[in-house]
């Protein structure tokens, strides 16, 4: 059996016409052989699933393709640009077309990480330590820092000494509830990247 | 942005300013390309430098950078003066009619009501005559010398060619060329889109050089129209849905108000921050409904503890004493007033501004949380390059989370499209959902109150969290949540227009109400270019069956204006929307479906405000009812309109305002303008994690104009330190013709380029013997802000330069 490799493609492409295939870029290539060889397609078999470029704001939509492991872990095989968008039509740029990269990386985090005040390393710790020692340390600063009532007698319930920042890369969902989260406890400094 | 991206191909002509679309939204640019291919529009980009963008522009204008409100005050002048304006519209869809009271007035580059010991404006003469029916003035013929029109007219008059010259750099014959185009688009029939990205808000006058743009746009006939707009392209793949949930000091989801002290009850409330009818025809849609919209969302977040007897929780709701935004985070830390941050995909260290000082602020922080699927600057400040981390008393927790594609959702694009995702692969690892991780310490906190009290344990006791697993919510239980319900049908709510006052609706973000319907989930919708005849039935790239527009899947805002007063579009050939005799056909309109445009008491065509008309003069800008052009903080002359009021005279001047050291430069010091930017190869800092990424753009840099670089003996490849009064940068100088000398205010300046994306953690600072000590870009950038919106100045400062 001949495998096809993307090289291959790229050869046929110059080599004349023929049926075509989209690469990641989102370019159209043509190539003569694929009728005529058998392939094994990194997708063959594979789920084909719906999602939306991580980096800028154009919202290119991806089609990406997954595979169940016999040892029951699902690999991501592929990311590409969904033909179907009236959005990118297909295309991606460098960074959309290298998204498998940003999703699957040796470089994550493992597992949480604690540095106390002074100390020179991290230590590797649970998520039951840290989420135990932050819920302290945000209802210890809620409780030092609450404003009920402001110099002018205002009834003002606010924490002053916390601040939540973030969310520009997480979904709109994660985003309300954390909104909700964090006027629930009073924050009154909440921010995400709009101004930066 | 107003319209979205598959419509900027509709456009006759692509004004691009603060914005370098080929190569920071590269996919999103092939629209401009089909307009420039298929319509024959041009393409006019003004820019510092000359980018990708520019080589295919028709018309490149380098340009100062920090000052396109002269650009555009030129434009607006020559289009005023020339009567190129779109007349009817301008009457009608306008406030150019409306009378503005005695005692505005404009002197010497400050506005009525300047109190130079607050640097603050008192903004009540910026308001319109009333007459004894309660409504503003109007004058129809637009000749009344205290009309909006005649007021603007005389402001704009000093913005001559040779004057936007002097300030902007831009030589008298191409800027005149330029606003011979533009000239033309006031035609009923011609349509112009104006496109700009941060290059334009990174300013102390970042609102109102926006505002400039939008003032052109109304003048030029062009809001609400395909092809038409003020369209913003944002940076980060839900910048847009997360701005629109509120996560911003001053708002709550769907642009409603924070409540400010003082506020009693919801009266209060609504009276202060909603807008009023202005004229008798204005539906002013928002704030009518205003209440609404907050009684919904306050019973949504409090249930049966929001009631009629407790003002619907009011009081539940955090009320800020002060600016609270991203420098202010800062700037409590500095002085010691603020004990913990928690940052979700987004690093201090590394945005700035003023790296250096945002370090010290992070050190004096008791903790600091940082939620990330991978290390950030934030994450490792501690023990940054030259730090000695014994010294830092700052106790950091490092939580790894999942990425977009571990996890479902939506993300809102640019053009207000929210797009849903699937999740595509589980968390790697041991890493969790940012909502999970939240979800679980509010519940920590909550049972701490549970057990031991504390301030004001109500609040925290009452908020919903009515999921099938409070510590794990799924994002489609919050999606509907958003989307909101009838509390006595328990039906998921289909408009916003149903919300009620009473306690008997919720919605968590109105503007999303319509997004999630019984039904079901209408931003997973995928009927895209597949089939355009069926899913594109206007022809106008609408495509109204893919995901979901807010609001209520309109794909163009404002579009009652892209048709003239009987209800016909201004262009045939591009209909935003048309009366057909009985209903408005088209795009979902911006107006009530069945309204006769014949009808006299017909709404006005913008709905959202008390005037029911565009505002070319407006109070709600806190430096000046029109756009007028300061000097950036830090510049190397003095405005040449005003030198007694050179910068912005309300620009909030942190540093000052704390007691703290001076930290801006003089032009005899640091004589060179630079400006930052981002690369098509990276995405802020996350992109230093990519390996294929960094193949393609290894290296930090700066880009030095070569005349610049000659007097200097610089070359490409040498290595430079490039100073300002806050810090410095040591990276490798690319000399390039791509900048260059300009001529400002009678004297050469030079401006220098300086990518943002490298610091101190990433692939490439893993491989530098210095660990990228000297690479942050916002060493260099001034903690200064827009005097509206507190956005940092990171598009106009002074360094100085030598080779190393």
């Amino acid at each position: 059996m001949q495998v096809v490799t993307r090289r291959d493609v790229l050869k046929f492409g110059v080599a004349g016409a023929g049926a075509l295939v989209v690469s990641g870029l989102g370019f159209e290539v043509a190539y003569a052989e694929s009728t005529k060889v058998k392939q094994n397609l990194r997708i063959a078999g594979a789920k084909e699933l719906h999602s939306i470029c991580p980096y800028c704001a154009v919202g290119c939509s991806l089609v990406a393709y997954t595979r169940q492991n016999s040892d029951g872990s699902t690999q991501l095989l592929q990311i590409e640009g969904d033909p179907d968008s009236p959005v990118n039509e297909g295309r991606l740029c460098p960074k959309g077309a290298t998204a498998m990269q940003l999703a699957v990386s040796p470089r994550r985090v493992e597992s949480p990480q604690y540095r106390a005040a002074g100390a020179t390393t991290w230590k590797s710790v649970s998520w039951d330590f840290v989420l135990g020692k932050i819920a302290q340390n945000i209802k210890a600063s809620r409780d030092a820092t609450f404003v009920g009532t402001d110099g002018n007698g205002n009834t003002v319930n606010r924490t002053e000494g916390i601040a939540f920042a973030g969310g520009a890369a997480f979904s709109s969902e994660e985003g309300y509830f954390a909104t909700k989260l964090m006027r629930g406890l009073g924050l009154v400094h909440l921010e995400q990247q709009a101004r930066v | 942005m107003t319209n979205h991206w598959r419509d900027i191909k509709n456009a006759d002509l692509i004004l691009i300013n603060g914005a370098n679309p080929a190569e920071a939204h590269p996919v999103g640019f092939q629209w401009f390309m089909r307009a420039k291919l298929d319509r024959g529009a041009k393409i006019i980009h003004a820019d510092p430098r000359f980018t990708r963008t520019s080589a295919v522009a028709d018309t490149y204008l380098r340009i100062r950078t920090g000052t396109d409100v002269a650009y555009f005050g030129g434009l607006i002048n020559h289009v005023l003066q020339n009567k190129l304006y779109q007349s009817d519209y301008v009457t009608n869809y306008t406030n150019a009619s409306f009378i503005v009271k005695q005692g505005y007035d404009f002197k010497d580059g400050l506005f009525s009501g300047y109190s130079s010991a607050n640097r603050t404006y008192n903004i009540s003469s910026w308001s319109y005559e009333v007459g004894a029916d309660g409504f503003a003035k109007r004058d129809l013929t637009l000749q009344d010398p205290r009309s909006v029109f005649q007021l603007m007219k005389a402001h704009y008059s000093r913005y001559t060619p040779d004057m936007v010259s002097s300030i902007t750099g831009i030589p008298v014959d191409q800027f005149n060329k330029v606003a011979d185009l533009v000239g033309q688009m006031g035609k009923p029939d011609k349509v112009m889109t104006i496109v700009y990205a941060v290059g334009l808000t990174h300013h102390t006058t970042g609102g109102q050089l926006i505002r400039s743009g939008a003032l052109l746009q109304l003048l030029l006939g062009n809001m609400g129209k395909p092809g038409g707009g003020m369209n913003a392209e944002r940076g980060h793949a839900n910048i847009q849905g997360n701005t629109d949930h509120a996560i911003s000091w001053e708002l709550l989801p769907g642009y409603m108000r924070i409540p400010a002290p003082g506020q009693k009850n919801l009266d209060d409330y609504v009276a202060q921050s909603a807008s009023k009818k202005s004229d008798p025809n204005s539906w002013n849609f928002f704030g009518t409904n205003y209440r609404k919209f907050m009684v919904s969302l306050l019973k949504g977040w409090y249930g049966s503890a929001a009631t009629k007897d407790n003002e619907f929780a009011f009081h539940f709701v955090p009320k800020p004493g002060q600016n609270s935004s991203w420098m202010s985070i800062y700037d409590q830390a500095l002085k010691n007033k603020m004990e913990g941050v928690i940052l979700s995909g987004m690093t201090a260290a590394s945005i700035g501004p003023d790296s250096n000082q945002v370090q010290q602020a992070l050190s004096n922080l008791k903790w600091l949380v940082v939620m990330d699927p991978l290390p950030t600057t934030s994450s490792e400040f501690w023990r940054a390059p030259g730090v000695d981390s014994s010294q830092v008393k700052t106790e950091v927790f490092m939580l790894p989370t999942t990425h977009w594609i571990e996890k479902d959702g939506s993300f809102t694009n640019s053009g207000r499209w929210a797009q849903w995702k699937d999740q595509v692969i589980p968390p790697q690892g041991n890493a969790r959902h940012d909502h999970w991780i939240l979800a679980d310490l509010f519940l920590r906190v909550k049972d701490m109150y549970k057990q031991q009290g504390g301030k004001f344990a109500d609040a925290i006791m009452a908020l919903t969290l009515d999921y099938k697993d409070p510590l794990k919510p799924d994002l489609d239980e919050i999606a509907k949540e958003i989307n909101g319900k009838d509390l006595s049908t328990g039906k998921q709510m289909t408009s916003f227009a149903n919300l009620k006052d009473d306690g008997t609706t919720t919605a968590g973000d109105w503007i999303y109400t319509g997004a999630y319907l019984d039904t079901g989930n209408l931003m997973k919708r995928r009927a895209g270019i597949q089939d355009p005849t069926t899913n594109d039935p206007t022809g106008m790239g609408f495509y109204p069956n893919w995901a979901w527009s807010w609001p209520l899947n309109r794909r163009v805002l404002y579009n009652r204006a892209s048709a003239d007063l009987n209800g016909k579009p201004w262009d045939a050939t591009r209909p935003g929307i048309s009366w057909n005799g009985t209903r408005w056909v088209g795009d979902v309109p911006d107006y009530p479906v069945t309204m006769n445009p014949h009808d006299p008491k017909a709404y006005l065509p913008f709905i959202m405000n008390g005037e029911g008309v565009g505002r070319l003069f407006s109070n709600s800008m806190i430096d000046g009812p029109f756009p007028e052009h300061y000097e950036p903080v830090e510049s190397p002359v003095a405005n040449p309109l005003h030198a007694s009021t050179s910068a912005s005279p309300v620009a909030f001047l942190y540093d000052q305002a704390a007691g703290r050291a001076n930290r801006f430069g003089t032009p005899q010091e640091f004589p060179y303008i630079a400006t930052s930017y981002r690369l098509t190869e990276h995405e802020h800092y996350v992109t230093q994690h990519v390996p294929h990424l960094v193949q393609l753009q290894p290296q930090p840099f700066v880009e030095i104009p070569s005349e610049l670089a000659q007097t200097k003996g610089i070359k490409t490849g040498d290595k430079v330190r490039v100073l300002s009064k806050r810090g410095k940068v040591e990276v490798l100088a690319v000399v390039t013709k791509r900048l260059g000398p300009m001529t400002v205010a009678g004297q050469t300046v030079f401006q220098i380029g300086i990518p943002i994306h490298w610091g101190y953690v990433g692939i490439p600072a893993d491989s530098d013997p210095n660990h990228g000590r000297y690479w942050l870009a916002n060493a260099l950038t001034p903690f200064v802000g827009d005097a509206n919106s507190r956005t940092p100045e990171f598009k106009a400062f002074l360094v100085n330069l030598e080779k190393m």
